[in-house]
């Protein structure tokens, strides 16, 4: 019999065993494959993909960056001199793929296009790859410039579908992200810290029964429905209020954050609270302290550290929150200037845009990328939560 | 002077204390004694009504300090503990400063005078004999301390507000038997100005400390009388079977 149970609890351990380490390999997979996927970024081309930029080949002017490349499709760089090393003079001539003329046979069309280029020295034209001429030529392929850490990170402008060269500048997104979530916790702090002390201090055993699950019930109602009811109310109500040409706003969505926020924070700083040990507020009210005095000068000091976690891992939830932003930020990528104007956050961009982004190509990677530096974000608001949390827990001790 | 006259009390459905009266002089100590459960601290923390915080309990009966029934109506609560003073079974210093924890009963009491609390935190340290062990590091933790170090600390915490009465829950229980000694001496010296009333489970404490002994059983005070008495000739039978060790 002996054998036969060892046995049974060697299987059952060895299925446990195996079942931790499955998942553990499937988040670490998930995880190298977001970073495999973004790391390729910088090392595509700055272009949009399948397309290339030619010039004459008189042309010396060796590689134009994507910054350089937009601002003269815009208009904004009309003279060569302005751009490359100066080898190349006069005024830009700019051609795009949709000024070919129309022909029956696409075979036709690198000839066509050896006599446009021919014809105009100052010319830079963006046109998809399969109509250059083969071989020596009056068309000259530009190298395509890369896709630099420098525009990614620093950049600030977010125009991944613009042609011929899309800027992929992080900081309206990041940016974005980051005021939505901030202002959030803001907001919901102090309604979640009041409410917490309430439940843990204040509240009677039978309104504890109720509002607890109550406010725990509030953690599992699905974004999309936060999100409609900040669409439906919030965003016409902040319209109204500040006289706004749209509602969709920085703020509409930071304050639906905060109602999605509130159960995170109420429950971490309530649990933080009452796990201060009975003896520290018998010893204040022992000592003719009032309840509140007990509770601002003894309970709260001691729990700081589990309601500064709840804190961060309330801003946690906030920074990752995708669906009820995405519908009430108003979602333009633009550098936030306050707290009233239409904002995008990193999560947002990603959802609205993966979809369109072909698969592989530039635009995509940098989702992916976007993809990591949330990773990134949220692993570093965690571990700073848990932190402050394990180093709360050596404090306040007795003997 | 502590007096209760017919003191019932209740958990919810459960009698905890029946019918209790006794007289406790001013500047006395008195031990309670009695196995676990037998109501003693309960009928301790009656005094600062420490009980209130547990819901649904009943008192009835009269509960007098210095003649005041301290369960009237008018009573503030929180006047009342500024007046007697409580050391629980543990330690339980704040995770303040040495200094902060001294100085909280008069924060608490908006005591604003700088000097003043110095004054009184220095008075109550030495009072509860730690002054000579901690005048160097009032700033620091008073985790630092040691357990004994920090169930004095407690005791001047309590000292601090100037109470009249001293409520001890069983101050030694914790505490190895180098510091409970320490506590014993402090409790013989607080006795020329204090009311101090002493829960414990060790015989041999309270017939050290106390002047008068009380004798719990199951919610009743079986026998109450000096402790010299309840010691050495008790009236009851049960008292000299429990005094003698064969049961509890």
């Amino acid at each position: 019999m002996k054998w036969s149970r060892r046995f049974v609890e060697r299987i059952i351990e060895g299925l446990f065993t195996l079942s931790g380490g499955v998942t553990s390999l499937i988040i670490l997979l998930v995880v190298l494959f977001l970073f495999r996927e973004g790391a390729g970024l910088f090392t595509s081309p700055s272009l949009e993909k399948g397309y290339t930029l030619c010039v004459h080949a008189s042309n010396l002017t060796g590689e134009i960056d994507a910054r350089e490349v937009k601002r003269i499709f815009d208009g904004e760089i009309t003279r060569w001199e302005e751009v490359g090393a100066g080898e190349m003079t006069g005024e830009i001539d700019v051609f795009h793929a949709s000024e070919l003329p129309r022909v029956e046979d696409e075979a036709v069309m690198p000839r066509v296009l050896e006599e446009i280029v021919g014809g105009r020295r100052g010319i830079i034209a963006f046109l998809p790859d399969e109509f250059l001429p083969a071989g020596e030529s009056v068309v000259k392929r530009l190298a395509a410039g890369r896709v630099t850490p420098g525009d990614f990170f620093a950049g600030d402008e977010w125009q991944p579908t613009v042609s011929p060269a899309p800027r992929l500048g992080v900081l309206p997104l990041v940016t974005g992200t980051l005021l939505v979530s901030f202002f959030a916790i803001i907001l919901a702090l102090v309604p979640g810290l009041g409410v917490a002390i309430y439940l843990a201090e204040l509240a009677g055993s039978r309104a504890r029964g109720w509002l607890k699950p109550a406010i725990e019930l509030l953690a599992g109602i699905p974004s999309v429905v936060y999100g409609f009811f900040g669409l439906v109310v919030l965003v016409p109500f902040i319209q109204e209020v500040f006289d706004l040409p749209v509602g969709e706003s920085a703020l509409a969505g930071s304050v639906v954050l905060a109602i999605m926020a509130l159960p995170t924070i109420i429950t971490i700083a309530e649990d933080a609270i009452r796990g201060v040990p009975r003896a520290l507020r018998e010893a204040s009210l022992a000592l003719g302290a009032t309840r509140w005095q007990t509770i601002y000068r003894v309970v709260i000091p001691r729990a700081s550290s589990g309601i500064t976690a709840a804190a961060v891992l309330g801003i946690g939830r906030a920074v990752g929150e995708t669906m009820a932003v995405l519908m009430v930020t108003g979602n333009a990528a633009v550098m936030p200037r306050s707290l009233f104007e239409p904002v995008r956050t990193i999560p947002a961009t990603i959802a609205a845009e993966l979809g369109e982004a072909p698969s592989g190509g530039t635009h995509y990677r940098a989702l992916f990328l976007l993809g990591c530096i949330l990773f990134a974000i949220t692993m570093v608001i965690n571990l700073s939560a848990e932190f402050i949390a394990t180093r709360g827990q050596g404090k306040g001790e007795g003997a | 002077m502590i007096e209760t006259k017919h003191v019932d009390f209740y958990y919810s459905g459960f009698h905890a204390l029946k019918d209790i009266s006794m007289r406790m002089e001013a500047r006395t100590v008195t031990a309670l004694i009695g196995p676990s459960g037998c109501g003693k601290s309960t009928f301790l923390r009656l005094f600062n009504r420490m009980n209130d915080l547990i819901d649904d309990t009943r008192v009835s009966g009269e509960c007098l300090i210095d003649g005041e029934d301290i369960y009237h109506k008018s009573v503030a609560v929180d006047e009342l503990r500024k007046r007697v003073g409580m050391v629980f079974q543990k330690p339980n210093p704040f995770p303040k400063s040495i200094f902060e924890n001294v100085a909280y009963g008069l924060r608490v009491n908006d005591v604003r005078d700088k000097s003043f609390i110095a004054c009184r935190v220095e008075a109550s340290l030495r009072a509860a004999a730690l002054w000579g062990e901690v005048k160097d590091k009032l700033r620091e933790s008073a985790f630092a301390l040691s357990g004994g170090q920090q169930q004095r600390l407690c005791i001047a915490r309590a000292l601090a507000v100037s109470p009249s009465v001293l409520l001890m829950d069983e101050p030694a229980s914790a505490l190895d038997p180098i510091s409970t000694s320490k506590i014993e001496e402090l409790i013989a010296d607080l006795k020329r100005d204090y009311t101090i009333v002493i829960v414990t489970h060790n015989m041999q404490q309270a017939a050290r400390v106390s002047d008068k002994t009380g004798f719990f059983m199951m919610g009743e005070l079986v026998e109450f009388g000096e402790t010299r008495m309840i010691f050495s000739d008790p009236v009851n039978e049960q008292t000299r079977n429990y005094v003698n060790g064969r049961f509890g």
